[in-house]
């Protein structure tokens, strides 16, 4: 396994459990499920002793490995100096469990439904671009910009509005940008982080020679996850590109002045995405985009930025469901917490994030407190109601 | 399903109790160099009625039961030795209430050192406790149940002697309370004026009960916060050092250490010396006395105040101080245990001496640190040997050297602290026997059927 | 091996005893100060070799070319009077020994030397710096060792000043930029008084920054500010390159306010005080030279060293003065800004 050389000096501190200032833990599995095992020291440990043959690979394994989010938090707070290597050494991990042929069976299905349908809700190619049937989006055919919408973004329902709210602004600051639509293919992030080394590469791949082919340069992402694979993962392949995440594109046009936010009154809070944050750095662009609408009041939860708590949809637990959405789950927290701030509006910049919150919502019974927006969303509403 | 896992399922519910192999494997052992014994049932418990259920459950079924905080003791005190259940209270993490006027706080009985640090700097910014240099996930509960220490300590005494009040299950299940609390709604004393009954939990490592609420006294916290270190080059001045710089009563902590690496560390004894104030003129006050406490070894050439780089400092006044765990990857290995015993502080040259001896004996590497306590009656003396989990040699090398410093330190009339079994069983055999026995009596009078943290204070 | 060129003659013939004179700590009048010095160069006890700080100023104040503090320096070692506590010395010895961690940028003939003090990687950025850089060289391989006399040691830099001198010449450079008065002191003032052959050119970088600010004089903006200028101990070995303090300030549009504590009478920053005595003569020493910047009205204390910095940044920053180091006054000069400002 790679990084197995890492594996033993894992001391089992717990400071990979905690926020910076150890107010909270901030471990989306060990908050959920508490048991030490769950924790990344515990992953740590476990994995060295599946590896030793000290124990075996089980459901419970399986569960523990795979209720992992990926979100980075031990990464940052480690004591370490191998923490950068911790998520790898999880996801290597379950490339293990993958090669042995063991997986729990959402993770098959999951892998199942890339290989074939080429997104994971098996359905058509045809459907993938029908969210913009009404807007004036064109086909990708050499613009300055390929926006890459991702399965999510594509198919899902909450998804799609995000895909149509951001394709608005960018249509309105008269961004040249085009859609693969139905020749577009997935990411890999989730299969990535999933275990799936070898078809992830064999994404990569096909997906750089598709870019390449068509003369793709600049790439503006709707999901954080995407922007991941593209900007971190397609390099080692040969993926060249210059990639953003939408809100950063955003933020640069509202400061030149080419986009002009309206009138928004309303206190919102902003819940940092994984894979745009912690993974990629970029804590600030949205919130420019928030604090640049005339009316919107911007109140940070405590756990923000590095310190935010992820919404558990990470490490593919978005499709698999594996950390779930019952009682002390990372989602649910979540909203109590963004509720605390007194905020009408939960800010986001991931369409899994806004999904996973929006369910929590539900869930606990928070519908008249609280509503999920994608930051391109309120940014487009704001245009709209003026 | 396994009948007493429905049983505990009954009391927890399912999703806190565990007989997997992973929880039996990860719970089983611990950071440190003991040998592991795994548990049969690990529960996460949420409330005192629960622990209670659990404890009745253990006494009826002759279970062992061994509670557990954050388990970095290092030297094995909550690896089962009896199988059994282990309690992981880590669920049970509410800080109850703080009383600024009086100075205390309680928590429950798995609440982490570090929420009540991130607690007290959001919410009441005068008020701070003796935090230890252990992790931030270490409980406030087990840290006073080892006697633990912390940056009070110096001036305070052991982080146990700060203790204000205990909730307790007893090994019969039922709830007790110990200290003022016992009378009333404030938890400002553990014991005095009444007789003190926390002497009958505290150091027991849990044979004699379960703490569910820990009162400890919290004390004033300055502004400002400052530290200077004071070399030697030998380590026969440094209980001078001590006596003179205690003697000020101008110090917040007061650590020493000494390695042979990096460098520029190498054959010094460095004197860290913590202080506080509210104003640059109480800080420059203290700077001074203390300065001038050690005029004469300045003067001999015997010792000096280095210049401490920003770098350091930030590291220095780090709370909790995360490079005292971080030594643990030192041979990129992940590993650290120490003999850390309490003994007077004269001491000192004799226990360094000793430490570089066995290092050389036992090709290891090492550090000295040392913490004044209560104003200099006692020191803690670490013996400290990082080691490489993966390197089985590098392990019994480790033990064997621990084992030997620890011999070397009951010979000069020092204490175990968080002695492990063996050393239990040591300080037993070596104990006043009357001592010894009354000691077997309390544990046979709380707990007579012997399911509490069975191997720990026993075999008198 | 390496003997101190100290000739008799010239402190028996000096006009003035000025090395004594001068001193801010000791207190001599000319003519029993000719004969002290000549007291101790012949071996004989003194009360200076007790007495004296190690402040480094008589180095200056000696213009008749001997080297009084370096007489000193010998004589206490000989008889084997310590000035700071054995620890100090000795972990002195170790920050400066080499390791075999140094750095070496794209050398050229030109390079510019960072000793081994990790700030002046950072301080060396911008456009003052393009001509040079990336050629420069970091480390302990590198290091002066000119600390080592305040310690009342002359083996320290005898055994490694000329290893360093031929880690230098191996590089090929035939002109270093030092960024620290002990560097360029070390090859301009330490080796030739004891006979060692310095085989390239050394240039201060108060020099250096000189002539590019005057090569970039299109660029600066006249900073129209007052500040005061807090001279090193180690600049007293380089004397000549204090001249350009001036020259920098008027250049970049800066007032160098006057105060009693400069030039000659300036004040070190009392950390070796700190280390060797304990409080008393640091905060004298730091108390008065704080009282006295703080008088001038000043907006900046300017700095030419790092330990300067450590030991009073936060003293100055208190009498709300903000601490700048030099190169980085003379980059705002030319609009670049500096992160962090220190």
């Amino acid at each position: 396994m790679k990084y197995a050389e890492i594996l033993h000096r894992c001391f089992r501190c717990g400071y990979c459990k905690f926020t910076l200032d150890y107010e909270n833990f901030n471990c989306p599995p060990y908050r959920k499920y508490r048991f030490d095992t769950f924790a990344p020291g515990g992953r740590m440990w476990l994995i060295r002793a599946w590896l030793n043959g000290e124990i075996e690979n089980s459901e419970r394994f399986q569960e523990i490995l795979y209720s992992c989010a990926t979100c980075g938090n031990c990464v940052e707070h480690c004591a370490f100096t191998f923490r950068e290597n911790l998520v790898d050494i999880f996801i290597a991990a379950r490339e293990e469990l993958v090669n042995g042929g063991r997986i729990p069976p959402s993770v098959r299905d999951y892998f199942k439904a890339i290989s074939i349908h080429g997104n994971p809700y098996n359905l058509p190619a045809a459907q993938r671009s029908s969210w913009a049937a009404d807007l004036p989006v064109q086909s990708y055919d050499g613009q300055e910009y390929l926006l890459y919408i991702g399965c999510v973004g594509s198919y899902d329902e909450r998804g799609r509005k995000i895909a149509q709210a951001v394709s608005r602004n960018l249509i309105r600051a008269g961004i040249s940008f085009g859609i693969l639509g139905e020749r577009e293919p997935c990411d890999g992030n989730e299969v990535r982080v999933l275990g799936e080394a070898g078809l992830f590469e064999y994404l990569a791949e096909n997906n750089i020679a598709l870019f390449r082919q068509l003369g793709v340069r600049k790439i503006i992402t709707l999901d954080p996850h995407a922007f991941n694979a593209f900007r971190k993962e397609y390099p080692a392949f040969g993926g060249d590109f210059e990639v953003l995440h939408y809100s950063q594109v955003l933020s640069r046009l509202i400061e030149s002045g080419e986009l002009k936010p309206g009138d928004f009154p309303v206190r919102v809070t902003f819940h940092d995405a994984c894979y745009l944050g912690r993974h990629g750095g970029e804590y600030e662009a949205p919130r420019r985009i928030l604090r640049a609408i005339p009316g919107v009041e911007l109140v940070e939860m405590r756990q923000n930025r590095e310190n935010a708590l992820c919404c558990g949809g990470g490490g593919g637990n978005f499709f698999t469901d594996i950390l779930g959405g019952e009682g002390d789950s990372p989602s649910r927290i979540r909203v109590r917490q963004a509720v605390e701030t007194g905020a009408e509006i939960l800010v986001v910049s991931c369409p899994q994030c806004a999904k996973m919150l929006e369910d929590a919502i539900k869930a606990e019974g928070l519908d008249d407190k609280l509503v999920i927006r994608d930051v391109g969303e309120l940014l487009d509403a704001s245009f709209r109601e003026n | 399903m396994d009948r007493i896992v429905q049983a505990l399922v009954e009391i927890v519910g399912t999703p806190y109790v565990s007989d997997s192999a992973e929880e039996r494997y990860f719970y089983g052992r611990d950071p440190g160099l003991m040998p592991a014994h795994a548990p049969d049932y690990v529960v996460l418990p949420r409330s005192v009625e629960e622990i209670q259920a659990i404890v009745r459950l253990a006494g009826r079924e002759k279970i062992a039961l061994v509670p557990m905080g954050a388990g970095m003791s290092l030297s094995g005190l909550v690896i089962p030795q009896r199988g059994g259940i282990v309690l992981d209270m880590k669920r049970m993490d509410r800080i109850l209430k703080v009383n600024e006027a009086a100075r205390y706080v309680v928590v429950e009985g798995g609440t982490s050192t570090g929420k009540l640090h991130a607690h007290l700097n959001r919410y009441y910014p005068r008020l701070r406790f003796s935090t230890p240099d252990s992790p931030a996930a270490a409980t406030v509960a087990a840290n006073v149940m080892i006697h633990g220490q912390g940056r009070l300590t110096q001036q305070q005494g052991f982080n146990s002697d700060m203790v204000s009040g205990l909730e307790v299950v007893l090994p019969s299940g039922e709830l007790c309370r110990i200290g003022s609390c016992a009378l009333s709604d404030d938890w400002f004393s553990k014991g005095p004026p009444l007789p003190d009954l926390s002497g009958l939990f505290l150091g027991w490592f849990g044979a004699t009960g379960i703490l569910t609420k820990v009162g400890i006294k919290l004390y004033p916290r300055k502004k400002m916060r400052d530290v200077e270190i004071f070399i030697t080059d030998s380590p026969d001045f440094v209980p001078g050092i001590l006596y003179e710089l205690t003697h000020t009563e101008m110090a917040e902590d007061i650590n020493i250490f000494a390695q042979p690496l990096p460098l520029i560390f190498s054959g010094n004894h460095h004197i860290v010396i913590y202080f506080t104030g509210d104003s640059a003129e109480e800080m420059e006050l203290k700077k001074r006395i203390l300065f001038h406490a050690l005029d004469g070894f300045i003067r001999n050439k015997d010792g000096g105040f280095m210049t401490v780089g920003e770098g350091m400092k930030k590291t220095l006044l780090d709370m909790p101080q995360r490079s005292a765990t971080t030594f643990a990857d030192v041979t990129k290995g992940g590993g650290f245990e120490y003999s850390g015993p309490i003994v007077p502080i004269d001491r000192y040259p004799g226990c360094s001496r000793k430490l570089d001896e066995l290092a050389v004996k036992y090709d290891l590497k090492y550090h000295a640190t040392a913490r004044i306590i209560d104003k200099g009656h006692a020191m803690m003396f670490a013996f400290s040997f990082t080691f490489n989990r993966a390197d089985e040699d590098m392990l019994n090398r480790t033990r064997m050297a621990l084992s030997e410093a620890s011999e070397y330190a009951l010979s000069i009339g020092g204490l175990f602290w968080k002695p492990t079994l063996d050393e239990q069983r040591i300080a037993l055999e070596k104990m006043d026997p009357q001592t010894a026995r009354l000691m077997k009596r309390i544990k046979e009078e709380l707990d007579p059927q012997g399911i509490m943290n069975p191997g720990n204070w026993e075999g008198i | 091996m390496y003997q101190l060129k100290f000739d008799e003659k010239r402190c028996l013939g000096c006009p003035d005893g000025a090395c004594l004179v001068q001193c801010q700590y000791l207190n001599f009048e000319a003519d029993p100060a000719r004969k002290e010095m000549v007291k101790i160069f012949r071996g004989e006890d003194s009360p200076v070799l007790q007495d004296c700080v190690t402040c480094y100023a008589c180095e200056e104040y000696c213009k008749r070319g001997n080297h009084p503090f370096y007489l000193i320096n010998e004589r206490r070692e000989d008889k084997g009077i310590l000035t700071a506590p054995r620890a100090i010395t000795r972990q002195w010895i170790h920050i400066g020994e080499p390791k075999g961690k140094y750095e070496l940028g794209k050398i050229g003939k030109i390079a510019l030397s960072f000793g081994f003090m990790p700030q002046l990687k950072e301080i060396t950025r911008g456009r003052l710096f393009e001509d040079v850089m990336p050629s420069y060289f970091f480390g302990q391989e590198f290091f002066c060792n000119v600390v080592y006399i305040h310690f009342a040691d002359t083996k320290v830099f005898k055994e490694r000043l000329p290893v360093v001198i031929e880690n230098i010449h191996k590089l090929g450079v035939e002109e270093v930029i030092f960024l620290h008065d002990e560097c360029y002191a070390a090859f301009t003032s330490l080796a030739p008084a004891y006979g060692m052959e310095v085989p390239f050119k050394s240039v201060h970088y108060f020099e250096y920054l000189y002539n590019r600010l005057t090569a970039l004089k299109d660029r600066i903006k006249p900073l129209n500010v007052k500040v005061v200028y807090q001279r090193p101990c180690s600049n007293r070995l380089c004397g000549d390159s204090h001249l350009f303090v001036q020259k920098i300030m008027d250049r970049i549009g800066a007032t160098l306010v006057q105060r009693t504590y400069q030039d000659e009478t300036a004040l070190c920053c009392g950390s070796i005080f700190r280390a060797m005595y304990g409080y008393d003569l640091m905060a004298d020493v730091q108390g008065r030279n704080l009282e006295d910047m703080a008088q001038s009205g000043a907006e900046y204390c300017i700095f030419n060293c790092h330990g300067c910095m450590n030991a009073l940044s936060p003293l100055v920053a208190a009498r709300g003065m903000t601490p700048l180091h030099m190169i980085d006054l003379c980059r705002m000069a030319i609009g670049e800004k500096p992160e962090g400002g220190q």
